[in-house]
C-alpha cells in the first residue's frame, strides 16, 4: 500500500518532467532563433548542455553517497550510488553522441581532442569501470564496499585528468572560449535544464525502486539457498 | 590516528617497521627466484620492439616518440607487477595471514607500495640505457631530471595501481578489471610523465618542463593520501 502511494506519487512526478521536457522542447526548436553563425543546428545546445549537466550532478551525487555509505554503512545509499552511476553513464553517453553530432557540421569533423570532449570521454569508461566491479563482485556487502571507494577515488580523479588535458592540448591550439549567449537563448536553455532535472529526479526514484526490488530478491534468494 | 575499521596501537613508527618487513619479505622473495624480474625486463624489451616495428625505423621520430613509448611500455610491464602483488599472497591464506598481525593495515598497503616501487624502478633502470641504445638518444646529460620524472611517474603508477589490485584480486575478471580501472585515472600521470620526459630528452624552448613536473608531484601527493587513508576499507572482511 505504502508503495502504491509513492509509486502513484513518482508518475506524478514523471509527467510533470515529461511536461517540462514538451515545453522545453518546443521552445528550443521553435520559439528560440536560430544561431547567427551555425543556424538550426545549434538548436542541439538545448539537448547538449543539460545531458552534460546531468552527468556530471550525477557523478556528484554518487561521491556524496559513496562516502556516505563508508561512514554508516547503510545499503541504502549504495542503492542511491548504483543508481547515479547508471543514469550518470547513460547520460554523459548521449552527451558525447549529441556532442559529435554537432561537431560535424559544425566543425566538419566527428571528434576532437578537446580537454572537454577527451575528458567526458575518459570519464564514462571511468564509470563503466564503476559498473563492471559491481558485475564482476558477487557479495553485496564488498560489492557496495568496493563500489564506493571506486566512485570515490573517480571524484577526485576526474578534476585532474580534466587539468592533464586541457595542458596538453593548449601547448597545442588556443583553449576556446566561452561565449556570452543572448537572452532569447538563455530562458529556453534554463528551462531545459530544469526539465531534465526533473527527468534526472524521476529516473533516481524509479531506479531506487527498482535497486530495493533487486535486494529484496537477492536477500530471499540467498536465504532459500 | 586510527584507521576506519582496525583497532590501531597508535605506534606511528610500527607501521613504517611492519611496511618495511613486508617490503623485505617480497623482495627477498623476488631475489630468491627472479621469476617477476626476469619476466618483466624481457616484456618491457618487447614492447620498445613492438612499438619499433609499428611505428617504423626512423630514428628522429623514434627520438620524438621516445617519451611516449617508453612509459606505455613502464605501464604495461607494471600491470605484470602489480598483479603479482597480491596474487602471491593467495597461496596459503597469505594475505589471511598478514591481516591477522596487529596494528595498521595501512602498513600491508605501504609496504607493497615499495616492493612494487623497486621492482619498476630496477626495470626502468635497464629500460631506459635500452631505449637511448635502440632510438639513438643521448640520455646521459638528463640523467638526473629523467630519474626525478621516472621515480614521480613510477610513483603514481604504483600509489593508484598497487590499491586498486588490493581490491581487484577478489574480483572474477581481476585480470581485466584491474586495467579497467587504473589506466583511465592514470591519464594525468602519463600525460604528465610522456611530457615531461618528451621535454627533458628533445629540448624545453617554452619551459613547459615544471608545468608537468609539478602535475606530477600534484597527483601522487593526493592520491598518496587518499589511496593510504580509504585502504583499510578494502582489506575488510
Amino acid at each position: 500500500m505504502e508503495r502504491e502511494t509513492r509509486d502513484r506519487r513518482h508518475r506524478w512526478l514523471g509527467l510533470a518532467a515529461l511536461a517540462a521536457v514538451v515545453v522545453g522542447t518546443v521552445w528550443a526548436l521553435f520559439v528560440a532563433p536560430p544561431d547567427a553563425a551555425q543556424g538550426e543546428v545549434q538548436r542541439l545546445m538545448y539537448v547538449h548542455v543539460p545531458t552534460a549537466w546531468i552527468g556530471m550532478l550525477s557523478f556528484f551525487v554518487v561521491f556524496v553517497m559513496s562516502i556516505l555509505y563508508l561512514v554508516q554503512r547503510d545499503p541504502r545509499w549504495d542503492m542511491i550510488a548504483h543508481s547515479g552511476v547508471e543514469i550518470g553513464v547513460v547520460f554523459t553517453a548521449l552527451t558525447l553522441a549529441l556532442g559529435s553530432l554537432w561537431a560535424k557540421p559544425t566543425w566538419g569533423i566527428w571528434w576532437t581532442w578537446d580537454p572537454r570532449l577527451t575528458t567526458t570521454a575518459i570519464m564514462l569508461i571511468i564509470y563503466v569501470g564503476y559498473l563492471a566491479v559491481r558485475g564482476f563482485a558477487q557479495d553485496p556487502e564488498k560489492r557496495a564496499r568496493w563500489s564506493a571507494v571506486v566512485g570515490i577515488v573517480a571524484f577526485v580523479d576526474v578534476p585532474i585528468v580534466y587539468l592533464s588535458v586541457t595542458w596538453w592540448r593548449t601547448l597545442h591550439q588556443p583553449p576556446s572560449t566561452a561565449r556570452s549567449i543572448a537572452p532569447e537563448m538563455l530562458w529556453p536553455l534554463f528551462l531545459n535544464l530544469a526539465a531534465f532535472t526533473l527527468v534526472y529526479l524521476y529516473l533516481m526514484l524509479r531506479r531506487y525502486r527498482l535497486a530495493e526490488a533487486e535486494r529484496q530478491l537477492e536477500e530471499e534468494t540467498a536465504i532459500g539457498r | 590516528m586510527s584507521a576506519p575499521g582496525q583497532g590501531s596501537d597508535g605506534d606511528e613508527g610500527g607501521v613504517f617497521r611492519r611496511a618495511w618487513a613486508i617490503l623485505w619479505k617480497d623482495l627477498l622473495i623476488e631475489g630468491r627466484n627472479k621469476q617477476s624480474f626476469t619476466a618483466m625486463v624481457s616484456f618491457a624489451a618487447l614492447v620498445l620492439f613492438l612499438f619499433t616495428f609499428a611505428v617504423g625505423p626512423d630514428p628522429e621520430l623514434l627520438g620524438r616518440l621516445a617519451g611516449g613509448l617508453l612509459w606505455v611500455g613502464i605501464v604495461f610491464t607494471g600491470m605484470l607487477s602489480l598483479s603479482r602483488t597480491y596474487q602471491s599472497e593467495e597461496k596459503g591464506g597469505g594475505l589471511e595471514g598478514l591481516k591477522m598481525y596487529p596494528g595498521e593495515l595501512r602498513s600491508i598497503y605501504l609496504g607493497k607500495l615499495a616492493a612494487n616501487l623497486v621492482l619498476l624502478t630496477l626495470v626502468e633502470a635497464l629500460l631506459f640505457p635500452a631505449a637511448a641504445v635502440l632510438f639513438q638518444i643521448d640520455m646521459w646529460p638528463h640523467a638526473p631530471q629523467l630519474a626525478a620524472v621516472a621515480f614521480l611517474g613510477t610513483f603514481g603508477f604504483s600509489v593508484v595501481g598497487t590499491f586498486y589490485a588490493a581490491l581487484t584480486v577478489h574480483l572474477r575478471a581481476r585480470e581485466l578489471m584491474l586495467p579497467l580501472l587504473l589506466f583511465p585515472a592514470l591519464v594525468p600521470v602519463l600525460l604528465g610523465a610522456v611530457n615531461a620526459t618528451t621535454l627533458t630528452l628533445t629540448g624545453d624552448p617554452m619551459g613547459n618542463f615544471d608545468m608537468w613536473f609539478r602535475l606530477l608531484v600534484a597527483f601522487d601527493v593526493i592520491f598518496f593520501v587518499v589511496c593510504t587513508w580509504i585502504f583499510p576499507i578494502l582489506l575488510e572482511d
